[in-house]
């Protein structure tokens, strides 16, 4: 099918593209952009006047939950949630059961996304055997399998271990993503170190175990010359330091949940679960500091660290109850707040979804480049909706931001060519809801 | 929306002293002085919760909170069931809310509830049904909002205003609900000044926002305090390294009569109970004129027949409405 996108804001930040214009797509391919081929004929013509048009969105991290807790959400329910969001790429950490350390268990999931068809994802190898930070895992062959990075979910406490790990890594050109936490700085608290915690007596995470353990990683990857990657930032103290590393010319990269862009420690206030999350929501001048830093491009990416969970997961005692948010569903709207609120530019915005994370990645993906599958959303900037929960298309309904207003929204979402989520032109057939 | 007060502005559930009044504190007082006199009739009982279920509810073991709650409830004539949740249903993997579930479905009116997290009792509160009434016998670090009652009874009985107090809170203020339910309950009385005494390695970050002076020197923190609290010192902290010894713990924080002696003359002496001798307090204060520790004791039963009979009557006046 040949299709053809005209009179579009084409927000491309990997070509450094921020301009009207037209893109053209045969065999699921963007086949030119500007001008059409020579003797194109398109099957289709979208008129995309006022609407934004963007390479697909990159998640860094979301949780489909399948394989192993399917009775939270599966790869087909999750991806057609992103499908919705303008998200074509998803990178699945490692820690599902099984444990992402084979590469049969990565073509399975990798298989299962392309067989629900609405997004495609990239499994994120683990870095250890079974995760359990002591014996390397088949790196090249997990590569093989489709995997892009591999991942520690846990801190490794053995640096010895973690620096052959980058070294190991480091030869097969993979990147390390990391948990920038210290282990036992962590591992009994449930809520930012601070006034609220000491208030509610909740066990509290300092900042000490976030500076303590990007400060070692960063020394290691200075010294092993290892591409590593922190997976969730959440002190205005690290993206400092993250930003120092980067202009010493160390290989380091970091990312930040969408949830700490926008919520503190006094969102915990109430004890109430959905803020239960890892790592912890900080004070309202470490958020701005996570803002800066996605401003200036210290951190390179924002990820949904989308964690759904079945309602009893989260109906316990704050500390008792399972970490994460659904929060796929709010990577797009609430990055576009930010450019309202004024953090940073709107290509920018975009840039942190798509050319950052590939970018982490090693990929040649998330850019609207000739030759490349016609992975890409149009968004209408100015549309005004309401987030409900009950209108989620994730199976986890613990998400924040009940009732907010939001501007800005998908319209259509294409996948290698294909309509996987359409609400724009009801003439354009495919994989629709 | 403040979940301890319903519609009327009275006493629904009793889960943390932050976010109540000074004239609740204030009302629990005065209708625990009602009730102080009752263990010394003849008859110990009163009629008020005649026909009332209460549940104590106990994930973590206790021995004397548990003890006075049943007996403030069946002196209150109220049918009372233990349960002691930390060896039965929650190890076969019954979780809180399917354990409060089950319970609730035989009519329980009140739920006394202590859980090693915090937020726990709020979290039953949100969830109970709404003629249920939920008591926080310890949550946590976060609150034990009975506890710090019976010490501002006890305090008021021998200084009878709070304005003019000086007091110093000693101990493992880190982990203690006993120390926050009482900083804050100190504070909404209008004590003068709360100071906590630790070494750093025992008091939590931002203290400051919860209106303490801190300091890590007991002779500095005791000079001119009106009333001394010690706190229960746990083992286990030996073991997480925050301490080296219990030696070196009561050399540095252990009060004895010599390093009470520069507290004001009349200061009492208090703790919360079980004392270990010789760690938090030596035998001499501890049994000496000016200790009131077993005056808290007794104090607990009138205060928690306060907090129930106050919660019982919100019940009361709801069902009217």
């Amino acid at each position: 099918m040949r299709l053809a996108i005209v009179n579009a804001h084409v927000i491309d930040p990997a070509n450094q593209t921020d301009d009207i214009g037209n893109l053209y797509i045969d065999a699921g391919r963007i086949v030119a952009l500007g001008r059409a081929p020579e003797g194109f004929q398109a099957d289709h013509e979208i008129d995309a006047n006022g609407l934004l048009l963007c390479p697909g969105l990159i998640d860094l991290s979301a949780r489909p939950r399948e394989p192993g807790l399917e009775h939270k959400a599966t790869i087909a329910s999750e991806t057609r949630a992103a499908a919705t969001q303008g998200i074509t790429t998803l990178c699945c950490p490692p820690d599902t059961h099984p444990i992402i350390d084979t590469p049969a268990v990565a073509r399975l999931i990798r298989q299962r996304a392309e067989l629900a068809g609405h997004a495609r994802i990239l499994p994120l190898g683990a870095l250890t055997q079974s995760l359990q930070n002591l014996q390397l895992s088949e790196m090249a062959a997990l590569k093989a399998a489709g995997c892009p990075a591999v991942q520690s979910t846990q801190p490794i406490t053995n640096t010895a271990i973690l620096r052959n790990a980058m070294l190991y890594a480091a030869t097969h050109d993979l990147t390390v993503f990391l948990p920038p936490y210290d282990h036992y700085l962590s591992h009994e608290g449930s809520a930012h170190e601070g006034a609220i915690a000491t208030r509610l007596g909740l066990p509290g995470i300092p900042e000490a175990a976030e500076t303590a353990a990007v400060a070692r990683d960063i020394a290691l990857a200075e010294q092993t010359g290892a591409r590593i990657h922190f997976a969730r930032l959440s002190t205005a103290h690290a993206v400092r330091m993250v930003a120092r590393a980067r202009f010493d010319g160390i290989r380091v990269s970091a990312d930040v949940a969408i949830a700490n862009l926008f919520f503190t420690d006094m969102d915990v206030e109430d004890y109430d679960a959905t803020y239960h999350v890892s790592p912890p929501l900080r004070t309202q001048n470490d958020r701005n500091g996570l803002r800066d830093g996605i401003a200036q491009g210290a951190i390179s990416a924002i990820c949904s660290d989308h964690q759904p969970h079945d309602d009893d997961a989260k109906l316990a005692p704050f500390s008792a109850t399972e970490i994460g948010m659904s929060s796929m569903e709010l990577l797009l709207p609430l990055t576009l707040r930010l450019v309202d609120e004024g953090v940073l530019s709107r290509s920018d915005a975009i840039a942190r979804l798509t050319s950052g994370p590939a970018a982490v990645l090693g990929q040649d993906i998330g850019n609207l480049s000739i030759g490349k599958l016609a992975d890409l959303c149009l968004i209408d900037p100015d549309e005004v909706w309401t987030f409900r929960r009950e209108h989620m298309l994730s199976s986890g309904n613990n998400a924040p931001c009940h009732d907010w207003e939001f501007r800005g929204r998908v319209k259509l979402t294409l996948l290698a060519g294909q309509p996987v989520y359409n609400t724009l032109e009801p003439a354009l057939t495919g994989n629709t809801l | 929306m403040n979940l301890q007060i319903d519609k009327s502005g009275r006493l629904k559930h009793f889960l943390s002293i932050d976010g109540l009044s000074e004239q609740i504190l204030t009302d629990i007082l005065n209708t625990g002085e009602s009730f102080a006199s009752v263990p010394e009739q003849s008859v110990k009982k009163v009629p008020l919760l005649r026909g009332k279920t209460i549940v104590n509810l106990f994930f973590e073991a206790s021995t004397r909170t548990r003890t006075t709650f049943e007996l403030a409830a069946k002196r209150l004539s109220a049918d009372v069931l233990n349960i002691n949740i930390s060896t039965s249903a929650a190890v076969k993997g019954e979780s809180l809310l399917d354990t409060l579930r089950n319970l609730e479905a035989m009519h329980v009116d009140m739920f006394v509830v202590r859980h090693c997290n915090s937020g726990a009792a709020h979290f039953v509160a949100r969830h109970v049904q709404p003629h249920v009434s939920v008591i926080n016998a310890g949550d946590g670090r976060h609150a034990h909002p009975t506890q710090a009652m019976l010490d501002m009874f006890t305090i008021r009985r021998h200084k009878p205003d709070f304005k003019k107090l000086r007091v110093a809170i000693v101990g493992d203020i880190l982990h203690s609900r006993v120390a926050r339910s009482q900083i804050m309950a100190l504070n909404l009385l209008g004590a003068a000044e709360v100071r906590v005494v630790a070494p750093l390695s025992l008091l939590p970050t931002r203290l400051d926002s919860l209106g303490v002076h801190a300091y890590t020197n007991l002779q500095e923190g005791l000079r001119n305090v009106d009333v001394v609290i010690m706190l229960r010192l746990q083992k286990e902290r030996m073991q997480n390294a925050l301490l080296p010894s219990e030696h070196e713990y009561f050399q540095q924080y252990g009060l004895t009569e010599q390093k009470l002696s520069v507290a004001h003359p009349d200061a009492i002496v208090m703790h919360p109970g079980p004392i270990n001798r010789g760690v938090e307090m030596d035998s001499r204060v501890a049994d000496g004129p000016r200790s009131v520790v077993l005056q808290q004791v007794s104090h607990g039963i009138a205060i928690r027949m306060a907090v129930m009979s106050m919660a019982m009557r919100s019940q009361a006046s709801e069902d009217e409405a």
